[in-house]
């Protein structure tokens, strides 16, 4: 009897062992190797996005005389293709993806009285820049929710002026962004924790250094609101998730 | 099986209730724990639990029992009270989105907001001030998490000069304060009809010819301290980060001699023959990068 006992407990502790080390194992070497791709469609009418009037700015009015700036609320490009969705992991991230901050620093450029980026994806705590490429000034205000472990502020940022090196600490989708002096100007700052994405022109996207696993994709747009499924991510096979957002 | 089912039934409540009881028992504690701050001023302590009935006497019609400034009153009076449950603040001494000391709020307290509604409180005794205080941090969680931004810092005041002030001027074209306080400061530039607050109200530029008195402040360090830091909130944005210190006490002589009332900066304006800057025209011609 107490041999069988001391048998199963011996067996049972080798089976969790073996389970612990597969774990680890897989949770080291998978880590940053699987990816989320897919394209988000708009289907219906596009909202019309109207020409922005910029003669407030001179200088912003004349660099698009020939091409007018329009708003960028909903953006579908020919094919219903839908560009500024924000794409994340809202579920289903655990230890080392999930708390990974990306070193990557991108620009948010204020270029021609608007942002560029329209819309970007950042990790909480995620360095980013601020510049001005422009003669004029602007002011950065970004706006978050009270509450939600971001606060708003409010800068000048003069021509020729450094840019700003900042990060936001707490998760939030997403940041509005705008300046006074140009009311026209607003854009988005999507803080989420882990990978993330943003779709191009043509609404493609992709999600890297997503470790194997079972995953919800949330699809985050503006205007049209969120859209979330459910991924499973196989080593070295890359998942797909299409989005479409309908008008109305 | 019906004592059965009974037996179920208690459990289930008991559950749902002791899970009630703990949730609450978490929010109370949030707010016992923000009722327990304090306020610090010289040598002045003040509490929140003691600030409360002053606000309940003082402060609460427009300021709201939430303190979210849709008190009673609210819906008549513009520009609105302050919603102190963003802890979000025009008058500070700190950087830009951090919170404002507690000599801050007890210095607004006390001097009022010119062109709004909120009179200065000097009636008050200055120990019913820093309760005040107390009991207006505790409206948002922000002060259990966080302290109070670190002042920036205000070099002595130099002499007013003829130089400084023309300095001024050109700063005044070159940050472009023009686009929203317009070229001669009278709150009327080319953006200033679309400026709206954070809580997207309407909200109009200072105009410096129609008051000598600022809502931060008369002296001229406060002056010089509403464009270091930003009135958050506001369009108004911060300028420390490009502004040198001798720079911005610049500006403050050229903002000087667009105000009403007499004074030596006024005097070296009238000798110079400053006239108001052409603010249509473009800026330096700076290349984009």
């Amino acid at each position: 009897m107490t041999i069988r006992y001391k048998i199963t407990a011996a067996f049972s502790a080798l089976v969790l062992f073996a389970l612990g080390a597969l774990v680890l194992s897989t949770n080291v070497s998978a880590a940053g190797e699987g990816k989320i791709t897919g394209t988000v469609k708009f289907t219906g009418t596009p909202p019309h996005e109207r020409p922005i009037d910029m003669s407030k700015e001179p200088y912003c009015q004349k660099l698009h005389a020939s091409n007018p700036v329009k708003t960028e609320n909903v953006v579908v490009g020919p094919d219903g293709s839908l560009e500024w969705v924000v794409l994340y992991i809202s579920e289903g991230l655990s230890g080392s993806a999930a708390s990974a901050v990306s070193s990557e620093k991108p620009k948010w450029d204020q270029k021609g009285c608007q942002y560029i980026p329209h819309v970007m994806a950042l990790d909480a705590n995620q360095h980013f820049l601020v510049t001005n490429s422009d003669p004029t000034s602007h002011n950065i205000h970004p706006l978050p929710k009270a509450g939600g472990g971001n606060n708003q502020w409010n800068k000048s940022q003069p021509p020729g002026a450094p840019p700003i090196d900042t990060s936001w600490p707490g998760e939030e989708v997403a940041i509005q962004v705008k300046c006074n002096i140009h009311p026209w100007m607003h854009g988005y700052m999507a803080v989420v924790k882990g990978p993330n994405a943003v779709t191009d022109e043509k609404g493609a996207y992709t999600i890297s250094g997503v470790p194997p696993g079972s995953y919800t994709v949330t699809a985050w747009q503006e205007t049209l609101g969120t859209q979330t499924q459910k991924v499973t991510v196989a080593a070295g096979k890359p998942a797909t998730a299409d989005f479409t957002f309908k008008g109305k | 099986m019906r004592t059965r089912s009974a037996t179920r039934l208690t459990i289930f409540a008991v559950i749902l209730l002791t899970a009630l009881y703990g949730w609450g028992q978490e929010t109370q504690s949030s707010e016992d724990q923000r009722l327990n701050l304090e306020a610090h001023v010289g040598k002045m302590t003040g509490q929140a639990r003691v600030g409360q009935p002053i606000y309940k006497r003082f402060c609460i019609g427009c300021h709201g029992p939430l303190g979210d400034g849709q008190g009673e009153n609210a819906q008549w009076i513009d520009p609105k009270p302050r919603n102190f449950t963003t802890a979000t603040f025009r008058c500070r001494s700190t950087p830009t989105g951090t919170l404002p000391t507690d000599q801050d709020l007890y210095d607004t307290i006390g001097r009022g907001l010119v062109n709004s509604n909120m009179p200065h409180w000097l009636p008050l005794t200055n120990h019913d001030r820093v309760n005040l205080v107390a009991y207006v941090k505790h409206f948002s969680p922000r002060w259990l998490k966080e302290k109070s931004g670190t002042p920036i810092e205000i070099p002595k005041e130099p002499e007013p000069t003829a130089d400084r002030i023309k300095v001024g001027q050109t700063l005044y074209q070159k940050l472009e304060c023009w686009k929203c306080h317009g070229v001669e400061g009278r709150g009327n530039g080319p953006s200033a009809d679309t400026l709206t607050d954070d809580e997207n109200r309407p909200i109009r530029p200072f105009n410096f010819h129609d008051s000598e008195k600022f809502k931060c402040g008369t002296a001229d360090w406060q002056m010089y301290k509403d464009f270091m830091t930003g009135l958050d909130g506001s369009p108004m944005p911060s300028f420390v980060d490009n502004v040198k210190p001798d720079e911005a006490w610049d500006l403050v002589f050229y903002l000087r001699t667009l105000q009403p009332m007499n004074s030596k900066e006024k005097q070296i304006a009238k000798q110079l023959g400053l006239k108001p800057i052409a603010g249509a025209a473009q800026p330096p011609a700076n290349n984009p990068q």
